[in-house]
């Protein structure tokens, strides 16, 4: 597949918050302010590619060599884990700048299942390593890019009062909808 | 709760077999579970599977026995072993009993069901990150007996299983007019495709949540 479309379906067409629901309970509970949002966004993307290349890696050097794929789910939430943390640690020693407007989503991300999802994704498609950097960064932006589109939608409720029995996550969920449409939209360009 | 006020009375009419068992902790504990700990309209958790495979009824039948059973298992375990697992390395320890069960119940469901598990694709994998199981064992099975650590997690499961289905059989009959693959609407009747691509799943659990939100709001007035 054409990088440059691959990089483009996995953004906007397949967006993996819209179309494919990965990453749903952040989406929903860390939406409410678009800074707070981008930040966890920001985190999310960096984690993305990092780790679904390294799963890359271990799943073509080590698992498949050694006949060991049905240990996949617990290597790759094992490589996810230490990855953070080793993140963590980093980004705080020696980027504490950064650290203050990201780190404390870092912990919260080993558990996002768009990144296990994504490393599942890559192994199910039987995407080579460029692919598979090209997906993983692309489907981390376009989750960056929903999260920040819906903070800002959900800025603006308070003017357009909603039933009050939907709640937070019901009003979000349906702003999430049309949203999802017109992500859906662009199907025509390129699609996974 | 309405009927949280008036169970004295309704207590005494049920036989005596029934009445002990509705009395006891257990009881209370599944029924917590299932209703008011709701996991998707009530705590809105595990919402990427509720939306990724309710699409069609039997996506979301075998997906809730999937995390069931996951659920009661991780419950039963982590109950049991509450007083060996050291506090600070709690969450790796969950994480990998959790993995386990998922690959177990990965295996079983290619075997068994080869269809199902194809069309549920990356989402039975996924069990690993949903939060209700994490959520469970960490507000729940870490500090409770075998016995209550199964109920709740029993009555959570079914919660989920409720869930899922009412939102699947709304969708499928809408946008293809069947539930379980059988068609109920006649064909003159147009189908609303919107319901079986990824925005109407939005839209599905955004109008359930209002729905059982008004409802449990008009018990609460009562």
């Amino acid at each position: 597949m054409n990088p440059l479309l691959l990089l483009f379906a996995s953004v906007i067409t397949s967006n993996i918050a819209l179309t494919y629901f990965l990453g749903m309970c952040p989406f929903v509970t860390i939406s409410k302010k678009i800074n707070v949002a981008a930040g966890m966004g920001i985190a999310v993307t960096m984690v993305m590619t990092l780790t679904a290349s390294a799963n890359w890696l271990i799943q073509t050097i080590i698992l498949v060599p050694l006949g060991l794929e049905y240990l996949q789910f617990l290597v790759f939430i094992v490589t996810i884990a230490t990855i953070v943390q080793i993140l963590e640690i980093v980004i705080d020693r020696y980027f504490p700048i950064l650290y203050l407007s990201f780190g404390i989503f870092l912990p919260l991300i080993t558990v996002n299942c768009a990144i296990l999802g994504i490393s599942l994704f890559m192994v199910l498609r039987s995407y080579g390593f460029i692919e598979t950097v090209l997906y993983s960064f692309g489907s981390g932006v376009g989750w960056l890019l929903a999260i920040i589109t819906m903070g800002g939608l959900r800025r603006n409720l308070v003017f357009s009062k909603p039933l009050s029995n939907f709640g937070a996550p019901g009003i979000t969920a349906i702003i999430a909808g049309i949203m999802a449409l017109g992500f859906i939209g662009f199907t025509g360009v390129a699609g996974l | 709760m309405g009927d949280s006020m008036n169970q004295g009375s309704v207590n005494l009419k049920v036989p005596q077999k029934g009445y002990k068992l509705l009395k006891t902790k257990s009881w209370m504990v599944f029924k917590e579970g299932v209703w008011h700990n709701n996991p998707i309209f009530g705590m809105m958790l595990g919402l990427c599977s509720t939306l990724a495979v309710t699409n069609l009824v039997s996506n979301a039948l075998v997906m809730s026995a999937a995390v069931t059973l996951v659920l009661v298992v991780n419950s039963a375990i982590i109950s049991s072993l509450r007083n060996l697992i050291p506090e600070r390395v709690r969450m790796i320890a969950y994480m990998l009993i959790i993995s386990s069960l998922v690959i177990t119940v990965d295996l079983i469901l290619k075997i068994v069901l080869p269809e199902a598990s194809k069309a549920l694709g990356p989402y039975v994998a996924l069990i690993i990150t949903n939060c209700i199981l994490m959520g469970r064992a960490e507000a729940y099975a870490i500090n409770n007996s075998v016995g209550l650590s199964v109920a709740d997690a029993l009555g959570v499961g079914l919660g989920y299983t409720f869930s899922l289905t009412l939102i699947s059989i709304f969708r499928e009959l809408i946008g293809f007019g069947s539930i379980l693959g059988f068609t109920l609407l006649p064909d003159e009747l147009p189908r609303i495709a919107l319901f079986t691509i990824p925005p109407g799943a939005f839209f599905a659990l955004g109008t359930f949540i209002l729905i059982i939100n008004m409802i449990r709001n008009r018990g609460s007035k009562s």
